[in-house]
């Protein structure tokens, strides 16, 4: 489908279709989904997600100890690399204690134009937290339209939220899809449309994914395939595809996410009246939540288990990042939590590089076999 | 034992720090009064490091430290078993050992005083770590008691007006709490009282700290790890005035007789990051053995650090800025400014850097601060790597070689 291969294009060569980009528009790096990209967007500029690095980690190493996460080191070692020139900027949300030290870092040693601090709240549970990350994203546009010397209007965040609005609904909409006929595409191509979505000009990828959902809207009833084994997955990033070949190949079918390359990147429309800064406030106050942030005790298990019930999955794998302290602590109560409603798990701790295929091959088939 | 062997050695004698035992005996009271809280009709509240203890002890709360409680736990070498037990739990093992240590702990009263007493609520500021939240959260759910999180934006190169705003609201919405898991108001004129206290705590834990400005330093950081205890827990208190006054008048009196924590001290350094608390007396002799004073650290002058902040006559007002400006809460680049003050304040020819793999705002930034020390002040650091509670992250002689080769190359410098 050549929708799917635009997303694969652009996963595979980020650099030459960035590079392509910057002639026509400033480009702005990130590393979290708590990013109020609608912003930066209305602004005329486009938001890249960056994911670490596919190469050696050398350079990384005299800035980081070994006992950081590979996303972190990653990124570091890209930026120090120079393998990042085509960004004119860096804005680091704030997540979680390595991205934090990782935005210090940067700042004293990679000279880009421009660099912001986007200290959101923690603790998205009470008014006084929602006012605050409002304030912070008001304090971003000013930032912002001072860098760029031109206002942004509310105007280009009305139309930014549409957008987004847009791209989320599509992505909602392929993982439905796919849900409800799990043949229909491979969890290595929704993957792929997913990154491909972070990396891509916004409305370009929202007017791909159009054409790729019309085109799976007309052969939802048509693919057949044998049943495989229903599975959820929940972590941080997975930015192995491998990891969905294996699966599939093992008998099993992931159908529905608890990732930050998954789900938390779509989940949540933003309301289109009122102070359009409010209403983006509001969603990234209210969307899924990542471990870094405090909504209530059992937020994510109480999501995991109702997304594992909604979409009828036998078993849920946690695909942790090594060194991710946020993730490896919400771990044992939500493992817990699958348990009491007779939902197995396993657990597999990526790092930059996975277990050889065949290792894997084996964790995946001996777990799913026994659902 | 003989004679001879039993007649104490006056030099060693005369170098014991006397206020040790006072000291041990206030925090073994402490724990005590905090095991029985419930007998006394007082709560228990389970508070972060560098959370807001002061209006706990306005409300009569006995606040008690779960890392103070991880600190003992590595000092009497009960961590790599508590962590053991804690990834049997499914705590991954790269997590922070105080964090794994106290949530093995809870189950199984574990640790040397059997456990801390159950809280009644937990109090959590995330001004150290993100850590703390998560590990909060988990024995919130263990306990199933109300949990307050006190959130203190990071200040990477500023402390902007909209986080202002947050934590002051904050601080309005924690008295509240207070009331609420407490039934009972607020006492504001009792405020007045405990935020002099703290404030006056604080000055005499500065000026103790400061006693090590003489030559030779008359304690070692590795002295102010254990001394630190009472303006972690008891900031606030009279108690913990009535010791801290004790005890500089101890060091005073040290400092003139030019008693020193090292005998025939040459060298002088300075500590970072958390200590080792399983080998604060296998590295304190180490660097004696190379007269080498450990005479200050990052870690225990963070209790003190506050003071420019402090209000006494608006403490709850300024417990804003106090909080959130805090060592591990700001920038790398702010960070090397505080280190640059204590180089020169305390005379100090090198750094001990402590790679904590447990305290990733504390260590993740040190091999920038190490390179800007050397630029920019000469200043040579060692990189010890390991963990503050989990021994098993300890190669002893691995470490022993590197502090040697590092006194040679300080000895060197100074023209040894």
């Amino acid at each position: 489908m050549e929708g799917i291969h635009a997303f694969q294009r652009v996963v595979n060569d980020p650099g030459s279709y960035l590079q392509a980009v910057k002639g026509k528009q400033k480009i702005i790096g990130y590393c979290c989904t708590y990013l109020p990209e609608e912003i930066i967007f209305a602004a005329g500029v486009h938001p890249v997600r960056l994911f670490g690095t596919k190469g050696n980690i050398a350079k990384a190493d005299a800035h980081l100890q070994a006992y950081s996460c590979s996303l972190v080191r990653g990124i570091l070692e890209e930026g120090l690399a120079g393998r990042l020139s085509y960004l004119d900027g860096m804005v680091f949300p704030h997540s979680c204690d390595s991205i934090q030290r990782l935005s210090d870092i940067w700042r004293l040693n990679i000279g880009f134009t421009w660099h912001a601090d986007v200290v959101l709240p923690v603790k998205l549970d009470t008014a006084s937290a929602r006012e605050y990350m409002a304030a912070v994203l008001k304090k971003f546009r000013r930032d912002l339209e001072a860098w760029l010397d031109t206002p942004i209007t509310d105007e280009s965040l009305a139309t930014s939220i549409t957008t987004y609005n847009k791209l989320r609904r599509l992505l909602k909409r392929i993982y439905e899809l796919r849900s409800e006929n799990p043949a229909l595409i491979s969890g290595r191509d929704v993957a792929t449309i997913v990154k491909g979505s972070m990396i891509m000009r916004r409305e370009e990828a929202a007017h791909t994914l159009e054409g790729i959902v019309q085109a799976l809207e007309v052969q939802k009833n048509q693919s057949s395939a044998p049943q495989k084994k229903r599975l959820v997955v929940a972590g941080s990033i997975c930015d192995h595809m491998e990891v969905y070949d294996l699966i599939e190949q093992a008998g099993g079918v992931v159908v529905w996410d608890d990732l930050c390359t998954g789900s938390r990147f779509f989940e949540g429309q933003i309301a289109l009246d009122g102070d359009p800064i409010l209403s983006i406030a509001d969603r990234y106050t209210d969307r899924t939540i990542c471990p870094a942030k405090h909504a209530s005790l059992t937020a994510r298990g109480d999501n995991l288990v109702q997304i594992a019930k909604e979409r009828k999955a036998g078993g849920a794998i946690f695909l942790l990042l090594k060194f991710c302290d946020p993730h490896a602590f919400d771990y044992p109560y939500m493992k817990e939590m699958l348990d009491k409603e007779n939902i197995p798990s396993m657990l597999l701790e990526i790092e930059q590089e996975l277990p050889s295929a065949g290792q894997l091959a084996t964790r995946f088939e001996t777990f799913i076999e026994m659902l | 034992m003989t004679e001879e062997e039993k007649k104490l050695d006056p030099e060693k004698e005369k170098r014991k720090v006397k206020s040790v035992k006072k000291m041990r005996e206030i925090m073994t009271a402490y724990y005590l009064e905090a095991k029985s809280a419930r007998e006394h009709n007082k709560k228990v509240a389970w508070i972060t490091s560098g959370g807001p203890v002061e209006p706990l002890h306005v409300m009569d709360v006995i606040p008690v430290y779960p890392e103070n409680h991880g600190a003992m736990i590595g000092a009497s070498k009960m961590g790599a078993d508590l962590c053991e037990k804690a990834e049997n739990m499914g705590y991954c093992r790269d997590l922070c050992s105080y964090a794994r240590s106290d949530i093995a702990s809870a189950p199984v009263g574990g640790g040397p005083i059997g456990g801390l007493p159950a809280p009644d609520f937990l109090v959590c500021c995330n001004n150290i770590c993100g850590t703390v939240l998560k590990w909060y959260e988990v024995q919130a759910r263990y306990y199933q008691v109300p949990l307050f999180i006190f959130d203190t934006p990071f200040c990477h190169a500023e402390f902007t007006e909209e986080a202002r705003r947050y934590v002051e609201k904050q601080v309005n919405e924690y008295i509240a709490f207070l009331e609420e898991v407490c039934g009972k108001k607020f006492d504001y004129d009792r405020m007045m009282e405990v935020g002099k206290l703290s404030i006056e705590g604080q000055r005499l834990w500065q000026a103790v700290l400061d006693t090590t400005m003489n030559k030779p330093a008359p304690m070692s950081a590795f002295d102010a790890f254990f001394h630190l205890a009472l303006i972690v827990t008891l900031r606030g208190t009279q108690t913990a005035v009535d010791y801290y006054r004790e005890l500089l008048a101890e060091m005073k009196e040290r400092a003139a007789q030019k008693i020193g924590a090292v005998p025939n001290e040459k060298y002088r350094l300075l500590w970072d990051n958390l200590p080792v608390w399983y080998k604060t007396k296998w590295l304190s002799e180490k660097f004696s053995s190379h007269e080498a004073c450990l005479v200050a650290d990052t870690y225990t002058s963070a209790w003190c650090g506050q003071l420019d902040y402090l209000d006494e006559n608006d403490f709850l007002r300024s417990m804003v800025e106090g909080y959130t400006k805090i060592y591990l809460n700001i920038g790398v680049d702010q960070m090397v400014k505080i280190v640059k003050k204590m180089v020169r304040k305390y005379d100090v020819d090198g750094i001990v850097m402590h790679s904590n793999r447990s305290c990733k705002p504390y260590s993740l930034g040190q091999y920038d601060i190490q390179r800007m020390l050397q630029d920019e002040l000469g200043i040579p650091s060692l990189m010890i790597e390991a963990d503050m509670v989990d021994e098993r992250s300890f190669s002893e002689s691995q470490i022993e070689t590197r502090i040697d080769a590092f006194m040679e190359l300080i000895k060197q410098k100074k023209g040894a």
